[in-house]
């Protein structure tokens, strides 16, 4: 095994964030799973801002890391809000239905 | 040597559980691979010395947005099964631009490099490791923290807090209905029935006739 350094970090950062995005395309229809890969790839993020500012030793990231999470919770409870409106006036939670304002 | 099978332990996890979330049929089962995958993260960023916001991670994540998910999931009465259709359809797509995202993405990672110590300017040290066990009273990471986010960040804390607000305000805007038909108590109603009620000044020692 060889010593862990700032890369190591960084690739589970980049596969997080890949997994989130192509989750976004695999579950085109279930508006929840992409709700859910926005936050994996919130996640990644935040591992890529602590990553670097532990190995540079700064604390700005862990502060902008901090912003991260606190706007990704705010997402989480608008979108899913969003979602049980929408559950409401449906009846149904499928994507490709939502398109009242083209029509 | 026990810090880096913690680390490859914490990556495997997270990394399977952020697969797991995006591949399961059950939604809700999605959501536990989630929770998973955030309390690997809180490893790995326990593993970089980042206590603070690994905590953060838990509270935060753990224990209010994935609840959120899992009360949302748990309450609309969907068929998931037919919503999972496509998915293999796109699996050829998807899976192809994620290997090409993370391709270019390492090899970013590994051409990084750090300017020498004389060019780097650093805005808040953080205090080290080995800092922290040679004086143990000294500033740890959430004490530094502490130190600079009420002070040289203390804009961004307040806007943070203003964010909050304006989703939980957002939120119960969005999801609020007055339903018909249902009895509920009206308190300014109740005080302001006048015709039942009428005030008499009685004076001492009269009683009421």
């Amino acid at each position: 095994m060889a010593d862990i350094g700032l890369g190591h970090y960084l690739s589970v950062a980049a596969i997080l964030f890949a997994t989130g995005m192509a989750g976004i395309f695999l579950n085109r229809k279930n508006i929840i799973v992409i709700l859910m890969s926005i936050e994996l790839m919130l996640l990644a993020v935040n591992i890529n801002l602590v990553a670097f500012s532990q190995f540079l030793g700064d604390l700005t990231g862990q502060i902008f890391a901090f912003m991260v999470l606190t706007v990704a919770a705010a997402e989480a409870a608008i979108g899913l809000a969003i979602l049980v409106a929408f559950f409401r006036n449906r009846g149904d939670i499928a994507v490709d239905d939502a398109n009242l304002m083209k029509n | 040597m026990i810090a880096a099978a913690a680390f490859w332990i914490f990556a495997a996890a997270a990394i399977l559980s952020g697969l797991m979330v995006i591949a399961s049929k059950n939604p809700v089962h999605s959501v536990l691979f989630l929770i998973s995958a955030f309390i690997s993260a809180a490893g790995l960023f326990v593993l970089m010395g980042a206590e603070y916001l690994a905590m953060l991670l838990i509270v935060v994540y753990v224990g209010a947005v994935a609840v959120l998910f899992l009360f949302v999931v748990m309450m609309l009465d969907v068929d998931f099964v037919e919503l999972k259709q496509g998915f293999l359809s796109y699996l050829p797509i998807g899976a192809l631009i994620a290997a090409v995202v993370v391709v270019e993405l390492i090899m970013v990672v590994f051409v990084w490099a750090f300017p020498s110590d004389a060019e780097l300017k650093l805005a808040h040290p953080a205090p080290t490791a080995a800092q922290t066990v040679a004086d143990p009273d000294g500033p740890n990471n959430i004490e530094a923290i502490g130190l600079i986010l009420y002070t040289d960040y203390v804009h961004y804390f307040q806007i943070a807090g203003m964010i909050l607000l304006i989703a939980m305000i957002g939120a119960i805007v969005l999801t609020f209905r007055v339903r018909e038909g249902v009895r509920t108590q009206d308190p300014a109603e109740q005080a302001n029935r006048a015709k039942e009620i009428e005030l008499v000044d009685i004076r001492p020692g009269e009683g009421l006739s």
